[in-house]
Formats: C-alpha cells, structure tokens, sequence
C-alpha cells in the first residue's frame, strides 16, 4: 500500500477543501471498500481525509413526509429502521441482502453508492483495464466476463456497478445531496452515475471534492409499500449478485397504475428500466405483459459469450417479481 | 478520549492514536497504513483475532468496535482513535468464561479452531441485533423485525453469521451454539 497522510477535519468545509487542494486524496467513510482496494493497489491516494464523524448519522422526516437520510448512517441502520422496513421495502430487503452483519455496521450510504465494480481485471493491478489505467484495455471481453454487464457497456469497459442499495433507491426515485467546492446541489439518483463510453475511468457524475451529504426518499405512497428487492447470487448469502431487480407496483381494477423497476449487476450503474415501465403502465397486470415489457426493455441488451444467461435471467426473474406484487395486491385488497 | 495526533513533524504518514481496548487504554504510534487487526496483533499482542483474507471475505478478523462487530482487517487503526474495541480476549477469561464462549465449548463448535475468535466476536454482535430487534434477509418481508433473541432459528443464524466463513465446515455445530448463547445472554 502506498503510503499517505490522514486527517479528520473540524467541519464538511474543511473536508472538502482539503480533498479539492489536492487531485490524490481521497474522502474516506467506512473504509470497506476504499481500504481493500488500497491494499490492493488499485486506490493509490496520498491523502485520506476521514469524513465518518461529519457526515449526517441520522434519518429525518422532510417537509413532505420524506426521510433525509444522512450519508454516515451505516446500512445496517438504513436497514433495519421500522420507517424504511414499512414504508420502502425494497430498500430494507436489498440492503440486508448486501454484504454481511459486520460489513453492514461499517458501510455507510455514501460509501456504498461510490463503491466501485467488483471486476476481476480492475481489483488486478497485473492486468490491463481501462478504468483503473486508461487505454491499457480490457481483457474482460474476450476473457472472464461471466459477471458482467450486459446494459450500458462500452467497448472500452462491461464492468458492472456492485451495489445492492443503490438499485432499490433508483426504484424509489431517491435524490442524492452534494457538497462541492462549487457549492451545494441535487441530483437523481439515476444522474450521479454515468455510462463509461470511451471514459470508463470515472463511474460518476461527481466532480472531485464533491461530498455526498445525504440520500433523500421521496413520501411514502402505495407504490413503494408494494416494492420488493429479489437478488440472484452465487450462495445462499454473503455473496454479491449474478442479477438483480428491485421493484414497485400499484394496481387498479387490473390495470398497472404505477410501477418502478431497476435492475442491478446488469449494467455500469443501477438500471432504470423506463422502457418496461412504459410498456406496462395503464396496461393489463398479467405475467404475459410483464414478461414482454421486460423483453422490450433487455432488446438493448448485448451479452457476451458467457453473459448471455443474465438475459433470460432479468427477465424471468422481473416477471417473477411482478407478479408477485400483483398477486401480493389482489390479497390485499381481497381482505 | 481522543489522543489522536496525526502526522509527527517530519512524517506525515505516521499518527498516534488513543484505542481503548478490553477496557484498557492505548496510545500508538503507527504508520496510517496500520489495519486495526495489525495493531491488534503486532502491537498489542492481541493475536486473538486473526488474518484469514485480509479483504473483509472472511470474517476471522471480527471484533466488536463501540459494541458492534466490524471486521478489523478494513478499518484502519487511525480510523478507530477514540473508540472502543473488545476482541476475544476481552469477551471472558478462561475461568470466567462468556455465554457464548462456553456455548463453542460445549458444543464443539470448531475443528482447527482458526475462524473461532472471529466466530464469537460476529456471534456477539449478531446476538446483540436479534435481542434489539433487527431483521435479516430471511425475517419475513411483512414484519418489521423479530421478537428478539427468541426469534431466532437456525435459518436466522445462519444468515446472520454469513460473514464468518469456516474452512473446517464446522456450521453444524457453530449454529446450535449460537441458538444455546442467545437462549442463554436472553434468560
Ligand atoms: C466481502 C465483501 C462483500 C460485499 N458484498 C456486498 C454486496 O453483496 N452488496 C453490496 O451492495 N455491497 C457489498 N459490499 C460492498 C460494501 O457495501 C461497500 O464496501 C460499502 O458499502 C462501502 O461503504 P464505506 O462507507 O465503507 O465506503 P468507503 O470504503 O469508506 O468509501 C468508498 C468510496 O466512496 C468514497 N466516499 C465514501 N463516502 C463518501 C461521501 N459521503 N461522499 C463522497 N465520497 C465518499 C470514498 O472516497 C471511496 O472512494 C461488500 C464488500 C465486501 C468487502
Ligand atoms: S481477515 Fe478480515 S475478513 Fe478475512
Ligand atoms: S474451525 Fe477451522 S476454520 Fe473454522
């Protein structure tokens, strides 16, 4: 490991100067993911400024009946409080799925959004990869590509963005809070990450020094009641997923009302699949359609030689998903 | 207590820290480098804790930090300035022995006994969740949580102790042990 200096600033100000004065350090939050991968060698900052102790610890009501969930609260916190068990499932469900007991104290939300993919060329500092070296190649097409991604690739790079979490917030429309050096902003949580193109190397939209502060969860309604998370992985637990899908439902008379669906370990970041949600909404809730829908929306797909099953995959599994939320209703409602 | 001083006058990448550990306090002096399981092992002389995998896949590195167990391989010795650690050597004494450690014993919960350490760390903290409550991948979706340690089953410990790993295939005895120290620590 290289070696580096570390500080635990006073206040998010100094924190974020502090990153912004210098383009080798590097926010550190858990350390689950930035200190492995230094011991790697894949991270290499020359300065770690600590920003646990500032970071919010707390999940608040907003104005609208939201939550403002800091971004130090651990995922096992997020996880396991009775506001988002109730009122988002789907967040709760793909939180506990991710990692283990004792990774989940650690990890907090802004760690986990900014984890980065868990592609064997890239945590290999003996191989080419675009990501961590740009221009160096990628030897994941031709060779170990199994777990990768099939949305959203590029030639450059197919690596696949790991988190659980962030695919449940992308179902649930969560916005995403940043401190930068330019001042405070918003984004979706779809617009924090970006495809790679031909610049695979930065995974987000975020500039350098910019600091998320918080994720914020739109009120609760219905539709995220009705929310599930489904993940499909190598071991029964403790094992990052083959597949993925977090999704949220409401019906009427029949008919799809609203519905979110996000696929995850498809793709460079959580997928959103708005073609399938176009398809399905106002139509008949019947697994046929969601089948098809979702059909349409993996038709974007390029799957490699040995990827090619994460399309059947997606789809059996979204159309497995939805119609239990359509069953999980028709129950409901019969009661 | 923080001692925390980081960076001695000529060498940035050098910090002294102020861990209090099994109820006593510690001043370091360690490269940042330093995993805490390092400093555990190789300046405290705790080897309690082990290194399976050194990258969080393992678990034999698990301590309780401010109660709650983390793997000490990933967080680093600065990071844990001013917090409070207990590694297996502060969980009982041979004589004195914790519920959960007596539950290993009589159950013959391990072969090599390598994973152990980190085995009843993980099994404290996870013990110390189910009796606050907290659900897992497995509690039912429609329940906000458990009834406590009596909520817990076989299928509850074994996801619940997922991140502890053990070459020696030991589960089927690590699961009643488990189950018998959460029936115990509850009682
Ligand atoms: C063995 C193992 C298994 C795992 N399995 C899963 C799994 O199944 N599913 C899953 O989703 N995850 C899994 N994880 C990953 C885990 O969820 C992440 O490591 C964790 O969430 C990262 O959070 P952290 O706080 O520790 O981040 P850190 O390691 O501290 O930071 C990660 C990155 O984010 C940056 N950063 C951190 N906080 C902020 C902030 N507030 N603002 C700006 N930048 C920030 C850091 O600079 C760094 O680049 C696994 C990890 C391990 C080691
Ligand atoms: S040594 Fe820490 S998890 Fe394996
Ligand atoms: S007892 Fe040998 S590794 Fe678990």
């Amino acid at each position: 490991m290289k070696a580096f200096s570390y500080s635990r600033p006073d206040s998010v100000r100094d924190a974020v100067a502090g990153v912004a004065a210098d383009r080798e350090a590097k926010f550190l939050a858990g350390g689950t993911n930035l200190v492995d991968l230094m011991r790697l060698g894949v991270e290499r900052p020359d300065a770690l400024i600590d920003v646990r102790h500032l970071l919010g610890h707390d999940i608040e009501p907003t104005a609208d009946g939201g939550l403002l969930v800091g971004s130090g609260v651990a995922n096992s916190d997020l996880a396991v409080d009775p506001r988002v068990r109730q009122a988002y499932p789907v967040l709760s469900q793909a939180l506990l799925s991710g990692a283990s007991g004792q990774l989940r104290n650690a990890a907090t939300v802004g760690g986990n959004l900014l984890q980065r993919t868990r592609c064997v060329y890239f945590q290999d500092v003996t191989k080419p990869c675009n990501k961590r070296q740009p221009g160096s190649g990628c030897p994941a097409r031709e060779g170990s590509h199994r777990d990768l991604g099939i949305l959203g690739t590029s030639e450059a790079c197919i690596a696949t963005h790991p988190s659980d979490m962030a695919v449940a917030l992308a179902a649930v429309d969560a916005t995403v809070h940043l401190t930068g050096p330019g001042g405070e902003r918003t984004v979706r949580l779809e617009q924090l990450y970006r495809l790679p193109g031909d610049d695979p190397s930065r995974d987000t939209t975020l500039e350098h020094a910019e600091l998320i502060t918080a994720v914020q969860l739109p009120p609760p309604s219905a539709l995220y009641r009705s929310s599930r998370y489904r993940k499909v992985r190598d071991r029964a637990s403790f094992a990052f997923a083959v597949g993925s899908i977090a999704a949220a439902m409401v019906i009427d008379d029949g008919l799809v009302r609203e519905v979110r669906i996000a696929f995850g370990a498809v793709a460079p970041r959580p997928w959103r699949a708005h073609t399938a949600e176009d398809a399905l909404r106002g139509q008949p809730a019947d697994a046929a359609d969601f089948a098809a829908a979702i059909a349409a929306e993996l038709e974007l797909a390029e799957p490699l030689r040995d990827n090619a099953f994460k399309v059947d995959l997606t789809r059996r599994m979204g159309a497995a998903v939805l119609t239990e939320l359509a069953e999980a209703q028709q129950q409901g409602s019969g009661r | 207590m923080a001692a925390l001083r980081t960076g001695q006058p000529d060498d940035p990448t050098v910090s002294t820290v102020g861990i209090r550990v099994n109820d006593e306090m510690s001043e370091l002096t360690v490269d940042n480098r330093t995993s805490l399981l390092d400093a555990l092992r190789e300046h405290l002389g705790l080897t309690g804790a082990k290194k399976g995998c050194d990258h969080g896949q393992c678990g034999a590195c698990t301590v309780l930090i401010d109660g709650r167990r983390a793997n000490s391989c990933l967080q680093l010795a600065v990071m844990v300035d001013g917090q409070d650690v207990t590694t297996i050597e502060g969980l009982g004494a041979a004589e004195d022995l914790h519920p959960v450690q007596r539950a290993f014993l009589d159950r013959d919960a391990y072969q090599c006994g390598y994973c152990t350490p980190g085995q009843i760390c993980s099994a404290v903290g996870a013990i110390a969740e189910a009796g606050a409550g907290w659900p897992s991948a497995v509690t039912p979706a429609d329940s906000l949580g458990i009834e406590g340690t009596a909520g817990l089953d076989a299928s509850e410990v074994r996801e619940r102790m997922s991140g502890n790993l053990c070459r020696c295939a030991a589960y089927v005895n690590i699961v009643p042990a488990v189950l018998d120290a959460a029936r115990e620590v509850s009682a």
